[in-house]
């Protein structure tokens, strides 16, 4: 199929015509650069061949499987809780998962909003790591200044020019005025909303938000449709609310659920909805998290190891995993903390009741662009979060951005989110290797920066073929109940609340520490 | 046989009096005015370029007598060298003097040399056109047309090219116009000239050329936009990594400009610099290690270097800058040649990743930073950076930070102030009037508490500015700089580059 592709073609499916035809009379450069990831071909074994059978068994009190924020929460949990009588086995090179990071720039997720007081586990990593900085007066903490991002923090290109912000205010009409005033009424009345319980509607982690009956009929309608009913027209608007749901969920506004679009607004607030909270960032994105996460778990963890079979027992659970070097082990542990995605567990824990048909996964593409020096351009400056409005991608973050130097060399992270059905996306991202990958992210840039041709030293590209789990209408909270502990195996990952944020992922990972510590006779307090 | 040769339009050769005249002084002005401005003293250089310039005339006068043969064809050739070098001499110069000890000789020889040449024109076109006029004739229209040029350039040189193109362009454009009258004189003494003119006219394209491609050098160099932009002539300009340095120099002295911003005006930068530093090692007193952050020009260098410190730190961003402050003498001779003290240490990095990875002490800092009219310079103005100076301080230590105008970005001062006391600094404010500046604003800080300073006599000696009344001035703060509320200037809402450039955008 690849073969009788030309690069225009490529372009030109994930551009659009007009690129692709400008980009024929001037081609892209294309720099040297590799296939960082991820590893389909060893993944997708899983799928392809039946188990092997191990060389050895080793027994473990607790196995952990994967090494994502979740496994690695897992861990860190169990580590606060004196219990060190774990293992963790993740199937990349690499710990992370969506959030893995070279050297000081991201591979997948990149910052995190200021947690609020609603979310101590998190708080206490976080004061562990040196990031607070006491607590305001609403009793909300305060995140180190280095921590949060450096303003600017965005900026939009339309027609030729930069401006500051996501919002496209420059040339907006009354009308679209009106309608932002509008929705950010709307929001702020969310921000604002208390249960009989006292929670609000939308907080991080989702465990702590609302599950009264106005806030969850949200998630039976999707946010195209929740927009429409209340007059939402203005193209600048529904633009930002597609970019939401581009940038956080993978789909688009007809795929996402409303009650998950609103929360993408406004849980990042907590007095005002046109004032969110700070955002907290790395030269490395969330690969600064990992890092501090993997430093408790590196003796205690092996790395390119995919687990294959999952046979829980009445003397413990089997685990089979198989080695990217080496022969294939197994693992008899009392518990299993399974922090891998649920297309996984469906395809390895034998009897798991199927239930998980309903999980839906979007497909990325991460380019990271070496540049020689700062690209130019009319405008607002050049900022963290740099978004091209007409453009299929979600723009790029500037690595560089939160230490300084602001001159020289610099990388580029540019995200470009496979919106379209998930299997077909994925066929698409693997069709397409580093050279189309590097045409696509050099063509996208090259209409805001025409000098990157010249600046770019390097590409390299990262293919997330099940990115994160899309909050499809009805999806959150159709089945809260998934992932309840099946017979030893006890389950942790973002995709379990249908949303893919760092917060969820660790928040599974604790609570599945919590209730293994528990069900091993070793109860803890919970942090959570 | 040969023809007998025609004879040319007598007028053409008084025309090309005049203007072979006119192009002569306008070299001899070029290369004193550049003269007095990179080296100063006006009455020195005017003086000896023209005592040499007219001396190197009576030397090619005398030379002329050794031309038998072709005279037509040697004034051309002449002509051509004139243009070539005349053409050259002030980028030649300014790239000298930025580059160079040897500016004297490269000066003097060029200012000898096109003196000899010129100075061989004018009897050679007094003998070509001898066959044509009685001697009284010729020795009264030649000498009337050669001063009457030498009047047209003193006129248009001051008045026209200086204010208009500049002393490069200048001597750049002077050079084509006498070249093309070179070429010009192939067509009207065509008669004179025995043998073929190919040659003769190809050079003349050469050197028509080369001056042409120097006029767009020029403008790689400084456009005439940007030369437009500065009250004075432009005499060094370049395009670091970092930023855009400029230096200019006219009847008030230099001045340095980064980003088009002026930096310093040497007139009056010792009330600047002495009002930075005195006050911050007054405070301290027997300060051994001083940290500078910015000061790239070594003026703050220059006074803290008078203090019997034992060790002194300049961290700047821009090798350029301090290059240009090293080796571009008037900045040398300016900051008392500050960069080549035994006691300092240069660092080329970003003072905040600096201040950042590093782990050493010091007693004072001064932080001498541009205005913070972008976000890569208002992070130098925040808590966290404050903060990471805070760790860097030794007991007792002092800073000062110079702090923009109270008077015409009254918010901003105020905001630099409440940053620093945000760090946790005890801080007091103070201002000085810089005339080329406006008022100016420096905040004095420490992290216990402190009284300012009250007399200079522990100082070094010899200040120009500072004195005890002049300290107890500073301190205070007339009833349109006070205090005004501000928001703390933090790396996530860089309020200050807001600020500033909503206040000075006023006075612009």
């Amino acid at each position: 199929m690849t073969a009788n592709l030309t690069r225009r073609d490529f372009l030109a499916a994930f551009l659009g015509a007009p690129i692709a035809a400008a980009c024929a009379r001037r081609p892209p450069p294309r720099p040297p650069g590799e296939l960082v990831g991820a590893s389909d071909a060893f993944g997708h074994l899983l799928r392809d061949e039946p188990p092997p059978r191990p060389a050895a068994w080793t027994r473990e009190r607790v196995a952990i499987v994967g090494g994502g924020v979740a496994g690695l929460a897992a861990a860190w949990r169990l580590h606060h809780a004196g219990f060190t009588d774990f293992r963790l086995f993740e199937l990349e090179g690499a710990p992370g998962g969506t959030a893995r990071a070279g050297d000081a720039y991201p591979w997948g997720a990149h910052y995190v909003p200021a947690p609020t007081r609603d979310n101590p586990a998190l708080l206490l990593l976080l004061g562990e790591m040196g990031i607070l900085d006491g607590t305001d007066a609403d009793g909300e903490p305060v995140i180190a200044e280095q921590d949060l991002v450096r303003d600017p923090e965005e900026r939009v290109y339309y027609r030729g020019r930069w401006y500051e912000g996501l919002y496209l205010h420059a040339g907006a009409s009354p009308d679209d005025e009106r309608q932002l005033a509008t929705f950010l009424a709307e929001i702020q009345r969310w921000v604002d909303f208390r249960d009989g319980r006292g929670r609000r509607a939308f907080t991080l982690p989702t465990a702590r938000a609302s599950d009264d009956a106005e806030v969850t009929a949200l998630d039976r309608e999707s946010f195209r449709d929740w927009a429409g009913r209340r007059g939402f027209t203005s193209p600048r608007l529904l633009w930002l609310l597609d970019y939401a749901c581009r940038d956080d969920y993978c789909t688009t506004l007809d795929g996402t659920s409303a009650w998950a679009g609103v929360f993408y607004f406004a849980s990042r607030a907590t007095r005002s909805a046109a004032e969110s909270r700070p955002l907290m960032t790395w030269p490395q994105g969330n690969g600064r998290l990992v890092a501090h996460l993997w430093r408790r778990v590196a003796d205690r963890a092996r790395l390119d190891a995919a687990a294959c079979d999952v046979a829980p027992g009445d003397a413990g659970v089997d685990v089979t995993f198989r080695a990217r070097r080496g022969d294939p082990f197994g693992v008899r542990a009392e518990r299993v903390i399974f922090a891998a995605p649920q297309f996984v567990a469906r395809r390895t824990i034998r009897g798991l009741p199927d239930d998980r048909a309903g999980f839906e996964y979007g497909a990325w593409m991460v380019a990271n662009l070496h540049l020689g020096g700062r690209p130019l351009g009319r405008g607002f400056p050049l900022a963290w979060d740099n978004v091209l409005y007409d453009s299929p991608s979600l723009g790029y973050v500037v690595a560089t951005h939160q230490r300084g130097p602001e001159q020289g060399p610099t990388v580029l992270t540019y995200y470009y989110p496979l919106v379209g059905d998930g299997a077909a996306a994925r066929r698409a991202l693997l069709a397409a290797g580093q050279p189309e990958w590097a045409d696509v992210a050099l063509a996208d840039l090259g209409r805001a920066h025409p000098e990157i041709a010249d600046l770019v030293e390097r590409v390299d590209v990262m293919r997330w073929g099940h990115a994160m789990i899309r909050p499809r209408p009805g999806f959150v909270w159709g089945a809260r109940a998934r992932g309840a502990p099946f017979r030893g195996v006890h389950f942790a990952c973002s995709d379990l609340s249908g949303v893919a944020l760092f917060e969820e992922a660790f928040d599974h990972g604790v609570r599945a520490a919590e209730e293994v510590l528990a069900s091993l006779g070793r109860p803890a307090e919970s942090i959570r | 046989m040969a023809e007998p040769p025609r004879s040319p339009t007598i007028s053409v050769f008084y025309l090309n009096v005049l203007i072979v005249a006119a192009c002569g002084l306008i070299y001899e002005l070029l290369a004193a005015t550049l003269a007095s401005y990179l080296l100063g003293d006006s009455i020195t250089q005017f003086s000896l370029i023209i005592g040499l310039f007219i001396s190197a005339l009576g030397a090619g006068a005398f030379v002329s007598r050794y031309v038998d043969r072709g005279i037509a064809r040697v004034f051309l050739e002449v002509e051509l060298g004139v243009a070539l070098l005349g053409g050259v001499s002030a980028p030649l110069l300014f790239f000298a003097f930025a580059r160079s000890a040897a500016f004297y000789v490269v000066l003097y020889s060029l200012v000898f040399l096109i003196g000899t040449l010129v100075g061989l024109e004018l009897p050679l076109l007094m003998r070509i056109l001898r066959e044509h006029l009685s001697f009284k004739d010729l020795v009264s229209r030649v000498l009337s047309f050669d001063y009457l040029g030498a009047l047209l350039a003193s006129i248009l040189f001051p008045l026209v090219f200086v204010p208009r193109l500049g002393l490069v362009r200048t001597s750049l454009a002077v050079g084509v116009l006498n070249a093309l009258v070179g070429l010009w004189g192939t067509y009207t003494m065509r008669g004179l000239l025995h043998g073929g003119v190919a040659g003769l006219r190809a050079r003349a394209a050469l050197v028509i050329g080369l001056l042409t491609v120097g006029i767009a050098f020029a403008d790689r160099l400084t456009t005439l936009a940007e030369a437009q932009m500065f009250p004075d002539e432009v005499v060094y300009a370049k395009q670091s990594p970092y930023q855009r340095i400029v230096v200019t120099r006219g009847g008030a002295g230099f001045q340095l400009y980064l980003n088009g911003n002026l930096q310093f005006s040497s007139v009056d930068e010792r009330r600047y610099h002495e009002a930075l530093v005195h006050p911050a090692l007054l405070v301290r007193g027997g300060a051994k290690r001083v940290l500078v952050l910015g000061g790239g020009d070594g003026l703050a260098l220059r006074e803290i270097e008078r203090w019997p410190v034992e060790r002194v730190t300049l961290v700047d961003l821009d090798p350029d800058m301090t290059a240009l402050s090293d080796k571009f003498p008037p900045l040398g001779e300016l900051n008392r040649h500050a960069f080549r003290d035994p006691r300092l240490t240069v660092v080329h990095a970003d003072a905040m990743i600096w201040l950042e990875e590093g782990t050493d002490r010091w007693d004072a800092a001064i932080v001498d930073f541009p205005d913070p009219n972008n976000f890569a310079l208002g992070k130098l103005y925040t808590t966290r950076f404050y903060r990471l100076l805070a760790r860097r301080l030794a007991p007792g230590a002092t800073v000062a930070v110079q702090s923009t105008s109270p008077l015409f970005a009254r918010e901003s001062f105020w905001c630099i102030v409440r940053t620093l006391e945000a760090a946790g600094f005890k801080v007091a404010p103070y201002q000085a009037t810089v005339p080329s500046f406006g008022v100016w604003g420096f905040a004095l800080a420490r992290l216990d508490p402190f009284e300012p300073p009250r007399s200079v006599a522990a100082a070094p000696s010899g200040l120009a500015f500072l004195n005890d009344d002049a300290l107890a001035a500073m301190f205070r703060f007339s009833a349109d700089m006070t205090p005004v509320p501000v928001e703390v200037n933090r790396l996530d809402n860089q309020v200050l580059v807001r600020t500033y450039e909503r206040e000075w955008r006023r006075w612009d």
